[in-house]
């Protein structure tokens, strides 16, 4: 048995555990902004819903929330025979949205936290100089939030890229579903969940060490 | 109504899963407070070992570190005893979780201990105290306070972990809805029970922790 006969199969895991992390990221931040601006709005109509969501994936496990969407939407005939089936009845898709929301309710906290430690000074003078909320959230408060934020945000990457494992349990070939594959077919246990461990903490590395150069690139001033 | 009929079922899931979990605080608040230590150890190997041990098991996913423990765990006593020996999936669960959960207290406590003034420990060495009663007569009772955020959040990530040993076979809530939902063709229904317990485990922690804090931080002075 030649270890490398697998580094095909190990690195198409790879890209698809990479594959989730981005879909989820990219998502999530979207979701987060959306969420963080209920979090920090004082009508109660977008501040409960924001809330109660965050309450939910704060409270409950990542896997009850993939297992949620993925088995879940299966219960419903009317889910079935609409057009969101197309997308619900995909594994990857489904791990995808869940990874998103968790992250995102995750994020708009980190998110809301960096807002609120944002020098009440700097918006003063936003008022002052007479800005509107829209175009002061957009050009100041935002990516001012996202510097405060960002060593932060680098744990939550990580936790992400931890969360994919999860998806080779809908029977996605993420790296952790395939090195279960491996394992079923060469019996080798021990040796391919460390190889997956080494794997993983590259990933690792690398995340942090593009979290340590965005912190530089921020730091100029 | 089918729901009903799983109810006990259910329960005997939500007090595995509560099992684990407190043996897993236990064991995990041990391999915490020694992970501290041991970092801030003057023995230059140990202290190698132990940031080594928490930044592997911090940086790979929770499910790698459950399988590596399970198997790796028959494999390790089998080799110890000379023949095949059956880890039980609690056990495996346990060590498991307590490792990870160790691995984040320990940087929890470093933390603590960080906090406390130096001049303490050296007012113990001047009245003669042994470096391990310093530890645990000044040093520990101190760092709670500081620590109690941070470990109840680890707690609360406990809980939830708790659902993938589920993934090894142990017979707790996750593994219990996951029977439930494929016989009756109910996922959702028995997912969403199943979310909705963890939530109330979860709220029900969050108010101890409340309490807990509050206790801790009474005597807390102005410039503490």
């Amino acid at each position: 048995m030649n270890p490398f006969d697998y580094l095909p199969q190990l690195l198409n895991g790879v890209i698809m555990t990479i594959g989730l992390m981005i879909g989820a990221l990219l998502l999530g931040i979207m979701l987060a902004l959306l969420l963080t601006l209920g979090l920090v709005s004082k009508k109660k109509i977008f501040h409960r819903p924001a809330n109660a969501l965050v309450f939910f994936v704060r409270g409950t496990p990542l896997l009850v929330q993939i297992f949620l969407i993925y088995y879940g939407s299966g219960q419903f005939e009317w889910l079935q025979n609409s057009p969101l089936w197309v997308v619900l009845k995909e594994p990857f898709f489904c791990a995808v949205i869940a990874l998103a929301i968790n992250t995102g309710a995750y994020t708009s906290v980190l998110l809301k936290g960096a807002i609120d430690a944002i020098p009440e000074g700097e918006i003063l003078a936003c008022q002052a100089l007479g800005m509107s909320t829209g175009l002061m959230m957009r050009r100041i408060m935002l990516p001012r939030a996202f510097r405060i934020m960002l060593s932060s945000y680098s744990n939550e990457v990580v936790i992400v890229l931890k969360g994919t494992s999860l998806a080779s349990t809908i029977t996605l070939l993420d790296l952790m579903g395939v090195t279960d594959q491996i394992i079923a077919n060469t019996y080798a246990t021990m040796e391919f969940l460390l190889v997956a461990g080494v794997i993983y903490l590259i990933l690792n590395g690398l995340i942090m060490l593009g979290f340590r150069y965005l912190e530089s690139k921020g730091q100029r001033y | 109504m089918m729901v009903l009929e799983y109810f006990p079922q259910i329960i005997l899931g939500v007090w595995e899963t509560i099992k684990v979990a407190f043996f897993s605080l236990t064991l995990g608040l041990f391999f915490g407070l020694s992970g501290a230590l041991g970092e801030a150890s003057k023995i230059t190997w140990l202290r190698y070992v132990c940031i080594g041990l928490t930044s592997i098991i911090r940086g790979i996913p929770e499910l790698l570190v459950i399988f590596l423990v399970y198997f790796g765990g028959s494999i390790a006593l089998a080799v110890l005893f000379g023949h095949y020996v059956n880890v039980s999936p609690f056990l495996a669960g346990v060590v498991a979780l307590s490792l990870l959960f160790g691995a984040y207290a320990a940087q929890v406590f470093r933390g603590a201990f960080a906090v406390i003034p130096t001049g303490q420990a050296e007012a113990g060495r001047a009245l003669g105290l042994t470096r391990w009663q310093i530890f645990r007569l000044i040093e520990l009772p101190q760092a709670w306070r500081y620590a109690l955020p941070g470990i109840g959040n680890l707690w609360l990530i406990l809980l939830k972990d708790t659902s993938l040993v589920s993934l090894i076979g142990l017979s707790e809530l996750m593994n219990k809805s996951q029977l439930a939902a494929s016989t009756t063709h109910q996922p959702f229904t028995f997912y969403s029970i199943a979310a909705i317990i963890y939530l109330l485990l979860t709220s029900v922690s969050q108010l101890m922790l409340k309490y807990l804090a509050r206790r801790a931080t009474l005597y807390l002075s102005k410039q503490d």
